[in-house]
């Protein structure tokens, strides 16, 4: 660690500490929710139905322990250190084992740490989960800028290859030389940004969301497979009727911040609309009481609640406008080449299933691939056994 | 519609008063208030979207100095009546000119506007000697609010798109004993007039838009597949093509609106400065005068009680929802709301300066094959009726002069 330079590159120990006012305005603001009327339409395609949210509504404020998030985190350890002016918070969770490899893990939008702390166990002590001791890794799961309990970025400039910078140097400051990096969503962005900046000590990345082609950067190659045509149908499926929250984000983040800073359930409507998949499943746990995997009514919550209680709903947000910027100002460059090993789990649920093809033209030297049999865009909040063994797999070579 | 012909209960029309419960207004203050922001935006400008400061202003405002039942005895000294066309109850504001063989005309708000809108043009249309205007200018103005919108119904069934409301409309100018009659709208309301020339019902004699709906189709398939605009665009077409393609990618509520009315419904119903926001944030250029105002700076007819009169209808109407459901009919019916309307019926077109997309007249001959006139106004944008209510009448009063 980095005592001796302890002025700038402090690492502090971090807890949550959950003020009692915070928690009985968000019960008066439950309480007292006006609703809008009914979707006219029996599907998701109106959005998110009123069925859904009143279920989550009604557990939210009846039901729900609004400290477990407090109580979950503490459980781990977590630590603040600024990094490039932004406060980062990050778990860290070294395994019990030697020769463990380091690992940072990046969430996404909608999600923040919450989403990964079922794989921390498996991760950090695979012989209590299936594996052994050498699939062990040491845990690195940071808050990305404007999210939960990291800062909230005060200049413009924080895109995900800024963030990617700052991953690179909380890693060195932590005094891991030889590391790995994984991320779905926006942490696969973050994670695709790692890995073309090279930074020393990482030694390669997994990712399982296929970012280039949802931003729809890489031309699709002639003559699609049926696999490489039920990806491009899901993806046009996508940008024609499932895209609007990512061009809001990225273009009016305040706009549509001042809702999700003054109304919980505006919160949880505009979190709960992702994706077709993770929507119903998250709409069978409310209202069904039968969650899918470990989406589970408490687990959604845990992480609606987080960007409630630290009130990121707008910055949150805003990093889709900063990736937006990011984009528009590297117009007609293309990045440099991801040259370090690259791991790719599809799952079978994702927006769309990433065909192997797709991955080997992205990347020139993809070490691992694999299907597997379930999960869908929050992977490691759904199946988080799962999740560890296919991070298990692909890292395998590179230990 | 036949329906309507054969129970004559259905025909009735009853008047209208505005009446909010002084609980509402209470509540609507309490939760304002108790508003709990967001960090302000890190840009200097609107580039991010409404910005802190002026929701700020705009909260202060609402909260503390603004008053109701001022626009409420506003609108209660208008005729206001419902009457129920297609199983919905549609508000509207009926103004008969004191003048005889004055033009019946029904306007047609638009999005994020709503019958508030159209308040400030009723005396000069109505009323023209007092305005600048001979008898022969004179209207019987009706100013219906949408399904969805304001006082009228809720639709509870999909189906409520432009065609149904304009057949709606053809209905209700009948069952008010117009035989001869024009129509106008901008914003949705172009597209509702339209589609009421389509339908070309008895006694439509032509229409008048100020939102030329009149963009090529083979423009437009350059704008969906994001290419180079074509060949040999005028530097006015090329604008036009400049500012559709915006339209187009870079809209958010539209896209929102379109596809998730029902998840954006959810902040719109519950938080009344996240529905001023969203209500806010049209088109930049409207956008940048209308958060002006709150700083104290004017924008033409336009006041903060105005904006906030329409922002309040919303909001006790607890229609934001309906509203935006809207665009999601639209969406469903495939159509794109910038191409050409293909026209054959008498039709009249202003452009005004500030519009988000300006007509250029080569296009708008292209797709209004009957245009009867043709102007581009002096000054006014997106809100052109609120914003300058004079001018704008005198357009009215332009456009369908040939057609008396």
């Amino acid at each position: 660690m980095s005592s001796t330079v302890e002025t700038a590159n402090a690492i502090s120990p971090f807890e949550v500490q959950l003020a009692e006012e915070a928690l009985d305005d968000l019960r008066r603001r439950l309480a007292a929710t006006r609703w809008p009327s009914r979707e006219l339409v029996p599907d998701r395609s109106q959005g998110v139905q009123l069925a859904t949210l009143q279920a989550l509504a009604r557990y939210w404020a009846d039901d729900y322990d609004l400290r477990r998030v407090e109580t979950r985190l503490n459980a781990l350890p977590q630590f603040r250190t600024t990094i490039d002016g932004v406060a980062i918070h990050f778990l860290h969770v070294r395994s019990p084992h030697v020769n463990a490899l380091p690992l940072i893990i990046t969430h996404g939008w909608p999600g923040s740490v919450i989403e990964l702390l079922e794989v921390v166990g498996p991760l950090t002590d695979p012989t209590s989960h299936g594996g052994r001791a050498e699939d062990a890794f040491d845990l690195v799961v940071p808050s990305v800028p404007g999210y939960g309990f990291s800062g909230e970025p005060a200049e413009l400039g924080w895109d995900p290859g800024r963030t990617a910078t700052a991953w690179a140097e909380l890693m060195r400051r932590l005094g891991y030389t030889r590391y790995v990096a994984q991320g779905g969503d926006v942490g696969a962005v973050i994670t695709d940004a790692m890995g073309r900046q090279g930074p020393q000590g990482l030694a390669g990345i997994h990712t399982n969301l296929l970012v280039t082609m949802l931003a729809g950067g890489t031309a699709p190659p002639p003559n699609p497979t049926p696999e490489e045509r039920a990806a491009l149908d899901a993806l046009a499926s996508f940008r024609a009727t499932g895209f609007g929250y990512f061009l809001e984000q990225a273009t009016r983040p305040q706009t549509i911040g001042y809702a999700l800073l003054d109304s919980p359930v505006a919160l949880a409507g505009w979190m709960l609309d992702h994706d077709t998949d993770s929507y119903y499943k998250i709409a069978r746990a409310f209202v069904d009481g039968q969650p899918v995997g470990n989406l589970t009514r408490d687990h959604l919550l845990d992480n609606i609640t987080l960007y409630w209680l630290t009130g990121t709903g707008a910055s949150a947000a805003r990093s889709y406008w900063e990736g937006g910027r990011a984009a528009a100002m590297a117009a007609g460059q293309p990045p440099p080449e991801v040259r370090i090993p690259v791991g790719f789990t599809t799952f079978p649920d994702e927006i769309f299933a990433a065909p192997r093809s797709w991955v080997e033209q992205l990347y020139p030297n993809v070490i691992y691939f694999h299907e597997a049999d379930r999960g869908g865009h929050f992977a490691a909040w759904e199946e988080p056994q799962l999740f560890s063994e296919e991070l298990r797999a692909g890292f395998r070579p590179l230990r | 519609m036949s329906v309507d012909t054969a129970r004559n209960a259905d025909a009735v029309v009853r008047p209208f008063q505005v009446d909010i419960p002084e609980e509402a207004i209470v509540e609507l203050r309490r939760r304002i208030t108790a508003w709990r922001p967001p960090e302000r935006e890190p840009v200097d400008d609107q580039s991010q979207g409404v910005q802190l400061a002026t929701v700020q202003d705009l909260a202060d405002y609402w909260a503390t100095a603004y008053d109701w039942r001022r626009c409420e005895a506003k609108l209660n000294a208008l005729p206001q009546f419902l009457t129920e066309i297609d199983g919905l109850d549609v508000h509207f504001i009926h103004v008969r000119s004191p003048h005889v063989n004055a033009l019946p005309l029904i306007v047609s708000h638009g999005w994020p506007g709503s019958i508030i809108e159209q308040l400030k043009i009723i005396e000069p249309l109505t009323n023209p000697t007092d305005h600048g205007g001979s008898e022969a200018d004179a209207f019987d103005v009706v100013i219906p609010s949408l399904p969805g919108y304001g006082f009228s119904g809720k639709p509870a069934v999909a189906g409520w798109g432009p065609d149904r409301i304009a057949g709606a409309w053809a209905t209700l100018m009948q069952r008010l004993g117009y035989r001869r009659y024009v129509a106008q709208g901008g914003d949705w309301g172009t597209a509702i007039s339209a589609a009421l020339a389509r339908q070309a019902p008895d006694g439509l004699l032509g229409i008048h838009v100020n939102f030329a709906q009149m963009v090529p189709l083979e423009v437009l398939g350059h704008i969906r597949n994001a290419e180079p605009a074509p060949a040999g665009l005028s530097d006015a077409e090329q604008r036009a093509y400049e500012q559709v393609t915006f339209a187009t990618f870079r809209r958010g509520y539209g896209v929102i609106q379109g596809t998730r009315p029902q998840t954006i419904g959810y902040s719109l119903a519950d938080t009344p400065v996240g529905l001023a926001a969203w209500l806010l944030d049209h088109d930049t250029t409207s956008y940048q005068h209308l958060a002006q105002l709150f700083a104290g700076q004017p924008f033409g007819a336009i006041t903060r009680d105005d904006v906030l009169d329409n922002t309040s209808l919303y909001w006790f109407t607890n229609t934001a929802t309906s509203a935006a459901r809207l665009y999601w009919e639209q969406g469903r019916a495939g159509g794109n709301f910038y191409a050409t309307a293909d026209l054959s019926f008498p039709a009249a077109v202003t452009v005004f300066p500030e519009e988000y997309v300006q007509a250029p007249r080569s296009w708008t001959e292209q797709a209004y094959h009957n245009l009867i006139y043709f102007n581009q106004a002096e000054r006014g944008g997106h809100f052109a009726a609120w914003e300058q209510p004079q001018l704008f009448a005198e357009e009215l009063r332009a456009a369908f002069r040939t057609l008396r």
